[in-house]
């Protein structure tokens, strides 16, 4: 069976130069290698400085954007945090998942279970929530990897079609607990003092809910890329690597290939956890509506896009889907389209774009330009050292 | 006992969408997530014949009929550059063609819902005093598929194209070499599984309402079902779709609130399935890596 063994994901799609295509799908940072970085040796100190570095570049985009702006990053937090969690599954373990919106609507419903108390006790402080939210869906997600763990390719995706399209009714038949159709409505946390001052001595812009919201998703953000980031670059992420390329290798090198697949399908879930708890708060509604097979499949777009296995793709294919849909539909009602219909041309643009890059750059954004830029380094070192060979 | 029926009836729509997973399948290695909403566009095209005053018959075959241009046009374009490639790109075109489609159906006819006129009544037969749970429209429906079911089996059997399509699927380098057009014949297997599926949509969508998402939890049911049979054999598709049928019936007929279920329970099938025999019941291939 040598079918079941090619490598999927980003890399696979070229064929002149695959150990290039692969190495652009996820390159150990090109930085670190070469020899005119300015950036720390060790992985984790490098991540550190990119982390402060963003933490500071997102404060200054929130507080200079205005609050519809601040609205759709707090969108874009928890589509991007998802799709990090996804990216590693399907980019890095070779598993494709349709059913993270299913693992969303479990972090979102819990999230909205420990918020909706009585009125005058306090809900647990947020962090906790949503720690209990991811933890409630890394749960579910090691359930579903067990068994996802024995299949591959269309199987897979067949499994988790079935659970995208299937949890949802969970809700619906526990009414009582869940809220039926029309779900639960969430109450959202108030900001706390301290966030009221920061922001006054920040910019002095008013520290509104949407803000504090914003500021929670981007925080989860860059919590949650941070730790995958140094996940990718570990031992655990090579493993995954050589999990989804060779898997008989990898299994001859003592490589259990069904703990490591659990085991990226669970932190995958645990992210898709909190981009639920994230969403549940920032549209302050936990219904089944919400968690369609839609949601899953943007996620999909969203990696396929920014190109699987890179952190930095699933960013950029997550603001796409944020970005995009206002826009086409403007485009569309310009068009003379209707509202209804126009809404409806933003998916459309998405299953076309997802047929177009699978066909004309398999690898992504971020996998088609690190591609370039890798061939057009070495093509310069070629020249480099032709011409120094034959001046010597 | 009306349970058992309904769950007949709905077995066979099932087993015909089923059929249609497993003929490309066999074909090109590929599950057709897009079929769904392919069989859903067919549909709305009769629809919109039959709105505009065309008899149920026209509509059905001029459905069938673009349901076949369709698969042909969809494996032509969109499917051959990833066939033979990694799986994980195939099963993301065919994705991406799943919500394009159905985003454009929404677009050209609307998201709302529409009833779809059934061709027989609606009235279940009269058994003694009591009216059972088994339609004139029930009958067409299964004989509707057998007979379908009948046409392929002879097709694949007794005829030249079946002969040539039979060894493309079994040996594609033997088969080139033997003379036979492969591309043409993969061609042909995407657009005959599109008339299956396409008209196992309008047989759900008989006497319901249609909308652009209809085909979602049918898709559903076609791959468990299909699954269930080892997506590999026919006759498993058709007997694990009546399988299927049946049990979501129960579920949805005996169980309190059952209805909400059924999505569940059909997970649930599946991923037994898939734990406990992932070959699938009646796989022909026994080396298969589930």
């Amino acid at each position: 069976m040598t079918d079941s063994q090619t490598p999927s994901g980003a890399g696979a799609a070229t064929d002149e130069a695959p150990v290039t295509a692969t190495a652009a799908a996820n390159a150990p940072s090109a930085q670190a290698t070469g020899g005119r970085s300015f950036l720390p040796k060790s992985t984790l100190l490098r991540h550190l400085l990119v982390l402060v570095v963003c933490a500071v570049g997102a404060v200054i985009l929130l507080e200079s954007t205005s609050p519809f702006r601040n609205s759709q990053f707090a969108t874009l937090s928890y589509y991007a945090i998802a799709a990090g969690g996804l990216t590693l599954l399907t980019g890095l373990n070779g598993q494709i998942s349709l059913g993270h919106g299913a693992l969303m609507a479990v972090g979102a419903y819990t999230t909205a279970l420990m918020l909706d108390v009585e009125r005058g006790e306090d809900p647990l402080p947020l962090p906790l929530i949503l720690l209990l939210a991811a933890l409630a869906a890394t749960v579910v997600g090691a359930i579903v990897g067990v068994a996802a763990a024995r299949l591959h390719g269309p199987y897979l995706a067949g499994a988790t079609l079935a659970l995208a399209v299937g949890l949802p009714g969970l809700a619906i038949y526990f009414h009582d607990t869940f809220g039926g159709e029309q779900g639960m409505t969430v109450r959202a946390p108030r900001a706390p003092e301290w966030f009221t001052s920061f922001i006054d001595t920040v910019s002095g812009n008013p520290a509104s809910g949407t803000k504090w919201l914003a500021y929670v998703g981007v925080v989860c953000l860059l919590i949650t890329y941070f730790f995958l980031a140094n996940l990718v670059r570990s031992r655990i992420g090579r493993t995954w690597r050589a999990v989804r390329d060779q898997d008989v290798a990898a299994e001859l090198a003592g490589i259990n290939l069904g703990t490591w697949r659990v085991l990226a399908f669970t932190v995958s879930a645990c992210a898709a956890g909190l981009a639920g708890g994230v969403l549940a708060i920032v549209v302050r509604l936990a219904a089944p509506s919400g968690f369609t097979l839609v949601l899953s499949l943007s996620l999909l777009t969203a990696i396929v896009l920014g190109g699987l296995g890179s952190l930095l793709g699933a960013l950029l294919g997550s603001a796409l889907l944020v970005f995009l849909p206002p826009f086409v539909t403007d485009l569309g009602t310009e068009w003379g389209l209707n509202s209804t219909e126009a809404a409806q041309l933003a998916p459309f643009v998405y299953g076309v774009v997802l047929v177009a890059a699978m066909l004309f750059a398999p690898a992504g954004f971020v996998g088609t330009i690190r591609m370039r830029w890798l061939t057009m380094r070495a093509k310069r070192a070629m020249a480099a050292s032709a011409g120094s060979t034959s001046r010597g | 006992m009306n349970v058992t029926l309904t769950g007949l009836t709905e077995g066979m729509v099932y087993a015909a969408f089923a059929l249609a997973l497993v003929l490309i399948w066999r074909s090109t290695r590929i599950v057709n997530f897009a079929q769904g909403s392919m069989a859903a566009a067919t549909a709305f095209i009769a629809l919109s014949l039959i709105q505009n005053g065309q008899s149920y018959w026209v509509a059905l075959i001029v459905a069938l009929a673009s349901g076949f241009v369709l698969g042909a046009v969809v494996e032509r374009v969109v499917i051959r550059p990833v066939e033979g490639g990694p799986e994980l790109n195939a099963v993301i075109v065919t994705l991406g063609l799943f919500v394009a489609i159905q985003a454009l159906i929404a677009i050209i006819w609307g998201s709302s819902f529409e009833s779809f006129p059934a061709p027989f009544g609606l009235e279940g037969f009269q058994v003694g005093d009591s009216r059972i749970a088994f339609t004139p429209n029930s009958v067409f429906v299964i004989g509707a598929v057998v007979v379908t079911m009948a046409l392929l089996i002879a097709l694949f059997r007794f005829t030249r194209v079946g002969l040539a399509m039979r060894a493309s699927a079994f040996g594609q380098e033997v088969a080139r070499l033997l003379g036979v057009k492969v591309g043409r014949m993969l061609t042909l297997g995407w657009a005959l599984a599109a008339v299956v599926g396409s008209l196992a949509g309008l047989l759900i969508a008989g006497g319901e309402f249609v909308y652009p998402a209809y085909m979602d939890s049918l898709i559903v049911f076609g791959f468990v079902a299909a699954v269930l049979g080892g997506l590999d054999s026919p006759v498993g598709a058709i007997v694990g779709g009546l399988i299927l049928g049946l049990a979501l019936s129960y579920v949805s007929g005996y169980v309190e609130r059952g209805s909400a279920l059924v999505n569940v329970s059909a997970l649930v099938i599946l991923m037994v399935v898939l734990l406990v025999r992932p070959g699938g019941l009646f796989a022909s291939s026994v080396a298969r890596r589930a």
